[in-house]
Parts: C-alpha cells; structure tokens; sequence
C-alpha cells in the first residue's frame, strides 16, 4: 500500500509548515523592526558582505539540485549514484558553514554583534550602550544630571545584528541538523537500504534540505541586498 | 523494521517514475541560478520601494520552482501542497494585520479633528513642563 | 432510564477477552516504553489531572487571598502581594499549558481517536510517545521554575516587565517553548491519521464528530503553535542578549510582543474549546437517542472555527496601543468568529429536541455544557465590543468570561467526556448516584464562583490585583465560597472515580448504546484495539432500529 509512504510525506509537509511558521515569525519580527529603524537596517546592512552571501546561495541551491539527484537516484535503485549525490549535498551544506564561519568571525572582529554587545563605534549615529534588561530591575541606570544635554542615540544597528544574528544562526543550526542526519541517510544508503521500492527517508530528508533552501532564498535578498 | 516498511511502500513508488528526471532538474537548477543573478544585480539599480518588491517576488518565483519540482508538488497528491499553501498563507496573515497595526499608528487624532483647542492636552512628544492640564473645570472647582 | 446504564453484559456480546491492553504486559518499562496510543493516553491523563490539581490549588489560594481586602486569614497576613502576583502566575500557566490544552486531545483523544476511526494505532506512535515525554519534559521544568523562586509576570508574560523583572522567566518561557512542541507533534500526529488511517467505508462525512473537532483542533497545534515558540525564545534572548525587539528601553515595541503572543494564544482558547465541542457532539446524539441535527454543519463549524480563530488575535489588545484602525477591523472579525459557535449550539439543542433523553451523568454535564457555554460565548461578544470592552477590560469580567468558556466549557466537557470513556478506558462504571451529586454540586459552585466576578468587574473591579476597594468585599468573599464548593465537587468526582477503580473490570462493551466505532470492541479494548478490522456499515449517530437502516 503506498498508504505509508503518503502518511509520511503528509507528516513530513505538516512538521515544513511548522518550520515556515516559526522563520515566518522572525521575519515578521525583521520586517516590523526594520519599517521602525529603516535607515539604521539600510547602514548596517553594507556591513554584509554581499559575495559571501550570494556564494551561499549559489551553494544552496545546488545542494537542492544534488539533494533532488540522490532522491531520483535511490528511486531508480542506483546506489553509487545515491551515495554520490548525498555526499555531495553534505560537502554543499559544509561549505556553506565554512562561508558562514568567516562571515561571523570578520562581524565579531568588527564588533557588530547582536544586542547588548553591539560595540562598534563608525555609524552615522552612535549606537546607544548596551543594556542588560534582565538586570534592569536590580541595577537600573542612574538617571541623567538635571539640565544635562540628552544624548541622542539609537539601537537601529543592534536590532539589525540581534536579528541577522538569530535568523542565520538558526538557519546555520536547521543545515548543521540537516548534515547530521544527512550523514545518517548516506550510511544507510550505502548499506543499501534504499530502492525503487522503499526510498521514503530519502525522499523526506530531501523535503526537509529544500525547506532550508527557501529559508535562504528569502533571507539573502532581506538581508543582503535590501537598498 | 525496514522490510515491514519495504513491502509496504512497495507499490507506492512505482508510479512515481516517470515524473521529474535529471534534465527536469538540471533546467531546474540553472534558472534558480539565473534568477540569483538577476536579483543580486536588480541590487545595484536605485528603484527606490520597487527594491523590495522586486527582491522578493524573484524570491518567491525561485521558492515556487524549489516547491513544485524539487519538492515534486507539481505531481504529488494536492493535499501536500494544501498544507504547504496553508503555512505561508497563515504567515501572510500574521504579516499583513501586524504591519496594518504599524501602518496606521500614528493617526492620533480623529478625520475631523480641527485642531487643538485652549485647554486641550500638548501635542504627542512633547512634556508638559510643570503646566497643569486642567481636563474638567467645574470638577476642579468642587475639590479645591 | 436505567437500562442504558447497567453494567450486565447484555446479551450478544462477545465473551471478554482475558488480555486487555492494560494486563498484556507489565511492569515500568512496558509502559514508559509503550507505542499503544491508549497507554500513553492514559500516562497523559495522570499527567494533566496532576496539573490540574495543582492548577487548582493554585486557584484556591488566590481566591482564599482575596477573601478580604486586609488579606488576613485569622489574623495575619499570610500571603504578601509579590507571592500573590506568583500564585495567579501560575495558576494560569499551569492551567493553560500544563492542564487545558493538551487534557483533551492528547489524554481522551489519543485513547479514542484511533478506536473511533477503526484504526490500530495513531500514524506515527513514535512520535506521540515523543509528544509525551515532551510534556513531562516541559512539566518538570516549570516546576523547577516554581521551586526557584517562581514568576510574577501574569501567564500572558507581557513586556517591558517580563523583559526586566527578576525570576526564572527564562526557564519558564522554555518550559511553555518545549510544552508547545508537545502539542505541534500531537497535532500532527492526528492530522496524519484522519487523512490516511480510517476504516474502510469511513469517508470523511462518515467520521464522528468528535474526529472532525480534533482535526481542526490539530490545523490550529500546527499552524499557531511554532509561533508561540518564537514568540517564547525571543522572549528570553531580549532578557540575555537585549535583542531590541520588545523592551521600549532598549528600542523595541511591547505591542509586537503582544502581536506574536496573541497571534498563538487566540487560536490556542480554540484548541481549548473545540475538543470541548467535539465531546458534546458525541454526548448529545448518544443520550438523546437520536441522530445529530444538521452533521455537515457541525463539521463545517468546526473548521471555519480553527481557520477564522487565526484573524481575531487584537481584540485581546483593544487598549493597548495598537492603531485604531486595526482595532476597529479586529473587532468587526470577532463578530464573525461567533458564529460558528452559535450554530453548534442551536444543532445540538435541536438534537435534544423530542429526543429519547437519558440523564446519565455525561448528559448532565453536557447540558450544564450548553448552559455554561452560551453565558461564556455571550459575555464574549461584549468584549469583543469596542466601547462596552474599554470599561470591562482588565476587569474581572474578562476573568469571568474566560472562565465560563474554559472552564464552563472545556472543563465541563472534559468530565463529561471522562465519564462517558471511563467504563471503556477502565472497564469499569463509576457510581451513577455520586456521578449525579458531583455535577449539581459542580455547576452550583461554579457559577457561585464566576457568575459573581461579572458583576465584580462591571462594578469596575480590575483584575490581577492584590487590593481592592471594601466595597468589592462582598462579592469577593461569595466568589471565595463558590471555589469551596467547586473544590468539593472535584474531591467528590475524583473520590467516586477512582473507588471504582477497586471494582472488578466487568463493564459491558457498549453501556450507553453509542454508535461509534469504539463501542464495538471491548472495554478495556484488546491492545490492537480490533479483533480484525472494523468496516464502517452504518452512518454515526445512526438510532433508527437497524432494519430501517438498509
């Protein structure tokens, strides 16, 4: 009975949609934050490098092409091939963490960093200092001397790098489990588990990098390319 | 366990042969490449707002491709894509009434507002300064 | 009126069959380990009764507290406002996440939906195994919250305070973030299995009502819930990190933590109550002896109810600061989420009408139900009413609301329900006497409780607070008395319930005559629920005799 295989498929669909919705809310949140600070988002924005990103995506997208090759491969019971397209999906995913290690590191050397530690000084407007909200209640800041000159500040560019930070980090997290269980797929694949008559993990771990795909294919453009 | 699930899904792939194909695919991936292209260089063109607009319908055209061949909702049984439509069209939801929230706030005061009276509150933003705004004369009149 | 309920076997029915899915295998492992969906609902019941008990408790205090406006219980002041901030904290949180929204779907839906679709099992068992230990999981860590100094934010977590206060709010809100992956993985279980595991014959308009109201309670666990979930982890990291999304102070906007929180927990009052339906359409047709009036419109109900429940999330923020314009547009749409709801309720009451009815317990609680639930739904529309809501809101009218539907309603309904699959569950009848006394007693209390706090907030009593005026003492005091009783009434319902636990399992497959596929095996079920697989013949809720059937 394929009545399985569709169960798994409908499961599978229903656990993607789940994901769109919990991205779906930070980029409901990036979108509401960046109408609030739309000149901040526009500067910090040029912090990102734009080649690295769209290496990224070019990565991506044919990990998707290779991901979809295993796929057709296990359906047509061709184990090398199998395996050659999913260790190649991997060895996509990985380049994309490498990409994104350089990027995270050159952003920590420059001190753009989310929220509290947001420490660079070159913005047009100066970044107001860092707040621990937690601690607010304990500590809260001293007011300002009477007559004092109010210091105009803004969190424009933290609120960029808290969010740039959370979006691609839990997009990094989603390819990271997707390498594990990628991996997990390959070694079954190779004991030849997998044939014209039983592919479904293939086929939905396949669903599951094609979400993490989309992901991306939004993400970039918001922030990378954004004028 | 795999045996059981192997005769199970037995007869459930046979049919899906003679979808897709590598040269599908391969079509596939050079127009998401394309319009990777098209999109990182719409970048360098000052279109003002149309940036945004442009940025993301390419977006969605290339999801559109990843979901219909790539994820094969072109040819699987509707519910799939049911479901999948139903997850961005809730998104879309929760978008559109929080920026209709945002987009609207700042209309303080009523379409026929004349504008301020002599003893109406300042206007949002600014502080009082120690003046005592007085809401209802005759009240104050009784408790002083 | 007895006959429906006598626990002799009637005859025709199939010898019992020794081994049950309770005595099929023993020992700790065989249930921690366990993949039959009826074990792991039963784990869910003890769970979320636990919860509730302390949920309850909970409850109680607050009320004993408000019992005089000098706080003094023989004179002195036993509970101080900070602890009296942490006690309506967490009644809500326990109730909300721990008790009310997984009690009927994942302890009796799990049981019953499987047997009712003439399936062996849920689609992926798995997963509903994961579903529970996730549960525990998030249980076990809001304890630890409470242990720890407990959370003074109000369960709706609001900012700038929850963002600044002391406590475990982190642990909290990621105790709520692993509850809320619970419900996503039970949501997605049973929508699987009402897409691909029905018996045969068993289309979609053949299923029972109570199936159509789980389903579109799982649309609602799916597409709400994630988020929640975001909702949740950007809670905590603009407490750690200081994001800059929530807190005014440090650039963020606390009406957009209002819009993610409201966006979840709007649809989430619907994965409350549409279980709650989903009961009283199986308990009204059974103990009317006559089919449901109007099916198809029940189940249309159902889903426009889950789908329509995702539009109206503002008008829990009529005043606090959203745009006129988009509350305005929030409350013309609340309007039209009634009216589902009122269309199930006049279906129902038409099923009753010139029915056969039989006042067992379950009925009892189905009509205090309909009672209940038309006072809740009501008062639901006055708040949902833009002028009359600026005065009642935050007031404890909203507390009265809100407790007539969830509790009036859902919890109404999960005891009737309780008691309607207990014999089936357990194999064993409850005492019919008691269960009678329990109901009266209950709906007495209750509105003693809630019907007063209408009055309260309309006299302009606001809510969550720690003083109030002398004048609100007397009504205070009768609300107080009123959760005595309604405490009484639960001791009583859980006395008499678990006494018959110490009774031999001798109940009959199918003591209240119901039409549905769960009455056609054994009670206790065999551990793969069907001898062999059931084919649907009959139409549910079909009473006419059964040669008029064909």
């Amino acid at each position: 009975m394929e009545q399985q295989f569709d169960t798994s498929k409908i499961g599978m669909w229903l656990f993607l949609v789940t994901e769109v919705l919990l991205f779906g809310g930070l980029f409901v949140g990036f979108g509401m934050m960046q109408a609030r600070y739309p000149r901040e988002f526009v500067e910090a924005h040029e912090h990102l490098t734009r080649w690295q990103g769209a290496l990224n995506t070019v990565v991506l997208l044919i990990s998707s092409f290779t991901m979809v090759m295993a796929v057709d491969a296990a359906k047509k019971s061709n184990k090398n091939r199998q395996v050659l397209f999913l260790a190649l999906t991997i060895v996509c995913a990985c380049i994309f963490l490498v990409v994104k290690y350089f990027e995270y590191s050159h952003k920590f050397e420059e001190g753009w960093l989310p929220g509290r530690f947001y420490s660079y000084k070159g913005d047009s407007i100066p970044a107001c200092p860092g707040v621990n909200p937690s601690q607010l209640a304990s500590n809260p800041p001293p007011a300002p001397a009477p007559g004092a000159p109010v210091q105009q500040c803004t969190n424009g560019y933290a609120t960029f790098f808290s969010f740039y930070f959370m979006m691609t980090g839990l997009h990094g997290f989603h390819i990271l489990a997707g390498i594990v269980v990628l991996t997990w797929v390959l070694i079954r694949a190779n004991r030849g588990e997998f044939s014209k008559n039983y592919y479904t993990p293939v086929d939905l771990v396949g669903l599951y990098w094609h979400l993490v795909d989309m992901i991306w294919i939004y993400l970039f453009p918001l922030y990378y390319l954004i004028q | 366990m795999s045996t059981q699930t192997e005769i199970a899904d037995r007869h459930a792939q046979a049919g899906e042969h003679d979808h897709g194909g590598p040269a599908l695919y391969a079509k596939t991936l050079i127009a998401l490449l394309i319009l990777t292209a098209i999109t990182v260089a719409a970048a360098y063109v000052d279109l003002g707002s149309g940036n945004v607009v442009v940025a993301l319908t390419i977006a969605t055209i290339k999801a559109m491709l990843v979901a219909l061949f790539f994820m094969h909702l072109l040819w699987d049984k509707p519910v799939n894509a049911i479901i999948a439509m139903a997850g961005f069209l809730f998104l879309g939801i929760f978008l559109m009434f929080c920026l209709l929230d945002f987009d609207s706030r700042n209309n303080y005061f009523p379409a026929n507002f004349k504008g301020p009276a002599a003893d109406m509150p300042l206007a949002p933003g600014t502080a009082p300064q120690g003046q005592v705004i007085r809401t209802n004369p005759a009240a104050e009149g009784e408790k002083k | 009126m007895d006959q429906a309920i006598s626990s002799v076997p009637r005859t025709g029915d199939r010898p019992r069959p020794k081994k049950n899915y309770l005595n099929e295998t023993k020992g700790f492992m065989s249930w921690a380990g366990t993949l039959d969906h009826k074990r792991i609902g039963i784990m869910y019941l003890v769970g979320v009764l636990t919860a509730f008990l302390l949920g309850g408790i909970f409850a109680l205090l607050v009320r004993l507290t408000l019992l005089t406006p000098t706080h003094k219980l023989f004179g002195k002041v036993l509970v101080t406002a900070e602890v009296y901030n942490r006690l309506f904290t967490l009644h809500g949180v326990i109730m909300v996440f721990l008790f009310i929204i997984p009690a009927i779907p994942a302890a009796l839906g799990n049981f019953v939906l499987p047997l009712m679709l003439g399936a062996k099992d849920v689609a992926f068992p798995r997963l509903n195994l994961a579903s529970f230990y996730l549960w525990l999981t998030g249980a076990l860590m809001a304890v630890c919250a409470m242990i720890f100094g407990a959370v003074d934010t109000g369960w709706t977590f609001y900012t700038p305070y929850s963002t600044t206060t002391d406590g475990p709010v982190s642990l909290m809100v990621m105790a709520a973030f692993v509850l809320g992956f619970s419900s996503i993985f039970t949501g997605l279980n049973f929508i699987a299995t009402v897409h691909k595991l029905r018996a045969p014959g068993m289309g979609w308009f053949d299923m029972p009502l109570f199936i159509w109201g789980i389903y579109s309670t799982a649309i609602i666990q799916v597409l709400a819930t994630p988020v929640l979930g975001i909702t949740l982890v950007l809670l905590a990291l603009e407490r750690s990190f200081g994001i800059g999304i929530f807190d005014p102070r440090i650039g963020g906007d606390p009406v957009l933590f209002q819009h993610f929180f409201w966006f979840y927990s709007h649809p989430a009052v619907y994965i409350m109550i549409l279980p709650g339906m989903a009961i009283i359409s199986e308990l009204i047709p059974t103990f009317s002896r006559k089919t449901i009036f109007g099916y198809r419109a029940i189940a249309y109900a159902s889903v426009s109810l889950a789908l329509v429940s995702f539009i109206v999330w503002g008008h829990h923020m009529f005043v606090a600061g959203q745009s006129q314009l988009a509350t305005v547009v929030f409350s013309a749409l609340t309007f039209l989420v009634a009216i589902p709801s009122g269309v199930k309720m006049f279906n129902w009451m038409l099923t009753m009408y010139k029915g056969n009815i039989v006042l067992a317990t379950p009925m009892l609680y189905a009509i205090s139900f309909l009672i209940l639930f038309a006072i809740g739904g009501l008062t639901g529309i006055f708040l949902g009413t833009l002028a009359t809501d600026v005065h009642l809101t935050d007031t404890y009218f909203v507390v009265a609301h809100f407790h007539f539907v969830m509790m009036g309603g859902t919890v109404t309904a999960f005891i009737g329900g309780l008691h309607y699959w207990w014999p089936k569950m357990t194999g064993r009848m409850y005492s019919e006497t008691w269960g009678r006394i329990g109901c009266v007693l209950y709906t007495i209390g209750f509105n003693m409780t809630f019907l007063t706090q209408f009055f309260l907030g309309s006299k302009g009593m606001p809510r969550r607070y720690y003083n109030y005026l002398d004048q609100f003492q007397p009504l205070h005091a009768f609300s107080t008395v009123g959760s005595w009783v309604i405490g009484l009434s639960l001791f009583i319902t859980a006395a008499y319930l678990l006494a018959s636990l110490r009774k031999p399992a001798d109940a009959p497959d199918n003591p209240w005559e119901g039409t549905t596929l769960e009455w056609k095996t054994s009670s206790p079920p065999i551990a793969h629920n069907f001898e062999e697989q059931p084919v649907l013949e009959r139409e549910p809720y079909d009473y006419r005799p059964v040669a008029a059937a064909h």
